[in-house]
């Protein structure tokens, strides 16, 4: 690996790992079921930037991409299901606050 | 290592920020499909066209679209409890930016060694023959995580007859 | 050849669907079940080596499976949960259409954990991983009561994590190694494997691995699904699930792609004993059947774990032992508090007492679980945890082996505590305390019996079963 590739590779590492990060903090202090989802979006952003630009920097964009194109048709799947849940708490107590998911204390 | 890189990594690092910060839920989707459209144009700069058509299209369409419709289905704020809102997120959040801040130039600093023996360059293979010869497995995997979301929409979301 | 374990059960999943197949879909339950059984006869029966290789199906698919040993001992663990969660399913849920609808996605998770234990690639593996726990996630919430959506949400979330943690390693060792299969990461990683990013990756999976796995300390999940799941969906969780997705992996990985490093093993050893502790440790407070089942599940990976960490090939033997047993006596266990629940209505032990006298099958075979999760012999728990333990002694980790002897008695105590409240004692006054539905009764038996035949035939077993298991990955 060239020292240009490595510079290039770094900054999105970088970059992934700084979404990586965002996603993280988010998760331990969101409200909102909808958001959680949503920040569990943001963790699958990071990642896959990382594979891309790991894939890039050796030359396996080929793999990469396919890769990346299952981890989005899986993420659909999650986010659907997680949506589902989503609704029936929603019917049981007409709000999205995480606090309703404490109820069962370990 | 163009500008355009940099600007777009920032871009994308600063979508994520404002998903995860910004105090409306509906703006939060709609954050993310930004955010997901500028990961599709890395991805195109980091030639992978067909991952970032993907992503596009998904990502920053599909994804989007599902969660709209379920802020639909289940928020229905006033003006007021939107100030509250603000003022939590506010107490929460502050610290991000400096987190990522923080992050950024520590990360920066410690030049992480790639010291590993790098591998041999590979057969130049298109992705399109990647997933449709030499990874079946993996498409009968996306066919059963397909189904099993497929059932869970129609087992969670129908009408329940008991209470 | 291979195939067929991930096909077959998507194939029925499909049939059972047909808009046709009414007649079918009534009897849903008992044909996963027989399929399940057909499952592990076809992993016993079969010699191994028709069952490997990677191989050309029907001349269109290519799918990269293999098998070695331990992938054989899963396959048959999942068949026998598998059968035990499929029997318990008339008895919980009575709606056809709900029965239809939960065999079908059961019979998803079925073939996502024997893709995952048939694959020879890393990013395959994160694929069925995905599936098994999408299932799970369905299966979880499926009830829609408040506790189950609320277990099902958690463990979406820590999955989530778990799984950002797994790719992030996967990005990693596609550009240590050029490939993700678990060949070219071997190789790579018998190289480089000093480099930072190598190790960040290595740490990485098996931060996901453990939370897949639900052990300390990243086992928040795992209480609110197993015992807020519907019934059979416990058994299968606590059966299985688990041991796919967490230790299945670790043991995959530790021994045939990660290179041998002390440094891994010292880690797996402490994470294994700290779930020993905790998970024994809270079991005691419980008063809930399914939550002390649940905690004794973590404190019984523990072992697992612990045993995968020693790092001899006794060791490892034992670690897969414990795992094949611990499907069996956890499943009878569950589908046992499965048959408390459905006749009675609760799983509270406080409100329980006395059953024994009414429901004699369950009564017995409970006893019998908890007899071989404690490790009393001549029962097959005893001889998993003893192999266990003798490893820890050879290799010189006294306080860990001496750790593993004292909590078995711990163990021991809790579940007794448990048979004496719920089994034991003056009949409570509940309503509808009869014997479960044969449906039931049969897999208690079944599964006690199979501990028992297996504790009473370890000498005989000792000479194929586990010097293959010790022999070769």
């Amino acid at each position: 690996m060239g020292s240009q590739e490595t510079q290039l590779f770094l900054l999105f590492a970088l970059g992934a790992a700084l979404v990586l990060i965002v996603g993280f903090y988010s998760l331990l202090t969101t409200r909102n079921l909808i958001r959680v989802v949503i920040n569990m979006e943001i963790l699958s952003k990071g990642v896959m930037l990382l594979l891309i630009a790991a894939g890039n920097a050796v030359d396996r964009s080929a793999l990469a991409q396919a890769m990346a194109i299952t981890m989005i048709i899986i993420e659909v799947a999650v986010v659907v299901v997680a949506v589902g849940v989503i609704l029936c708490v929603y019917r049981h107590h007409r709000s999205l606050d995480t606090s309703l998911l404490r109820e069962i204390k370990g | 290592m163009t500008t355009i890189d940099v600007i777009l990594v920032t871009a994308f690092v600063l979508g994520a920020m404002t998903t995860v910060m910004t105090a409306r839920v509906l703006r939060s989707a709609v954050a993310l499909a930004a955010t997901s459209a500028i990961l599709a144009m890395l991805m195109f700069r980091l030639r992978s066209p067909i991952a970032g058509v993907f992503e596009l299209s998904v990502c920053a369409g599909l994804i989007p679209v599902i969660f709209i419709s379920t802020i639909g289905l289940t928020q229905r704020l006033g003006g007021e409890a939107l100030a509250a809102r603000r003022r939590e997120k506010l107490r929460l959040y502050w610290a991000l930016p400096l987190v990522v801040l923080l992050a950024g130039s520590v990360l920066l600093a410690t030049k992480l060694p790639l010291d590993f023996i790098p591998p041999g360059p590979a057969g130049g293979q298109d992705v399109r023959q990647i997933l449709w010869n030499l990874r079946h497995i993996d498409l009968i995997g996306q066919i059963l995580v397909l189904g099993a979301g497929a059932f869970g929409v129609v087992i969670l979301v129908k009408e329940s007859k008991r209470g | 050849m291979l195939g067929w374990f991930v096909l077959v059960p998507l194939a029925a999943a499909i049939v059972l669907n047909l808009p046709s197949a009414d007649p079918l879909r009534r009897h849903g339950a008992i044909l996963t079940a027989l399929l399940a059984l057909a499952q592990v006869a076809a992993v016993v029966a079969v010699p191994a080596g028709v069952l490997s290789g990677a191989e050309v199906l029907a001349g269109q698919l290519r799918l990269n499976l293999a098998v070695v040993n331990l992938s054989l001992v899963m396959l048959l663990t999942v068949g026998v949960a598998a059968f035990a969660a499929a029997m318990v399913v008339p008895a919980a849920i009575t709606d056809l259409r709900d029965r239809g609808n939960f065999i079908s996605v059961l019979l998803v998770c079925m073939a996502g954990m024997n893709g995952a234990v048939l694959v020879t690639d890393l990013f395959s593996l994160y694929v069925f991983l995905e599936v098994t726990s999408v299932a799970s996630f369905v299966l979880i919430a499926f009830s829609r009561r408040k506790d189950a959506l609320e277990g099902a949400f958690k463990y979406i979330v820590l999955s989530a994590v778990a799984t950002a943690l797994m790719l992030v390693s996967v990005a990693l060792l596609l550009m240590v190694a050029g490939g993700v299969d678990y060949a070219s990461v071997a190789a790579a990683l018998r190289v480089s494997g000093g480099s930072a990013p190598a190790k960040l990756a290595m740490g990485a999976f098996l931060c996901g691995l453990f939370i897949k796995g639900g052990l300390v300390p990243f086992h928040g999940w795992v209480l609110g699904a197993y015992s807020a799941a519907p019934a059979p969906t416990s058994v299968l969780l606590a059966g299985v699930v688990t041991k796919v997705s967490g230790v299945y992996a670790l043991i995959r990985l530790a021994t045939s792609v990660f290179p041998p490093s002390m440094a891994l093993n010292h880690v797996l050893m402490l994470v294994g004993a700290v779930s020993i502790v905790v998970g024994a440790l809270a079991a005691l407070g419980q008063s809930d059947m399914k939550r002390l089942l649940a905690y004794s599940s973590i404190s019984q990976v523990g072992y697992i774990v612990l045993g995968l960490g020693c790092g001899t090939p006794l060791g490892v033997a034992g670690a897969i032992f414990h795992l094949f047993n611990h499907a069996v006596f956890k499943s009878l266990l569950f589908v046992n508090s499965a048959a408390v629940e459905q006749r009675l209505g609760t799983t509270d032990m406080d409100r329980l007492g006395g059953l024994g006298s009414r429901m004699p099958v369950t009564g017995v075979t409970s006893v019998v679980g908890i007899l071989s999760t404690a490790g009393v012999p001549p029962l097959a728990g005893f001889w998993s945890k003893l192999l266990i333990v003798v490893a820890l002694w050879q290799a010189n980790h006294y306080t860990y082996a001496a750790l593993a002897v004292l909590f078995s008695v711990v163990t021991l105590g809790y579940l007794l505590v448990l048979q004496r409240k719920v089994f034991f004692g003056k009949a409570a006054d509940l309503p509808g305390l009869r014997e479960a539905a044969c449906w039931v009764t049969v897999p208690e038996i079944l599964l006690a019996g199979l501990t028992i035949a297996i504790g009473l035939l370890f000498p005989f077993l000792n000479n194929t079963f586990l010097l293959q298991l010790r022999g070769g990955f």
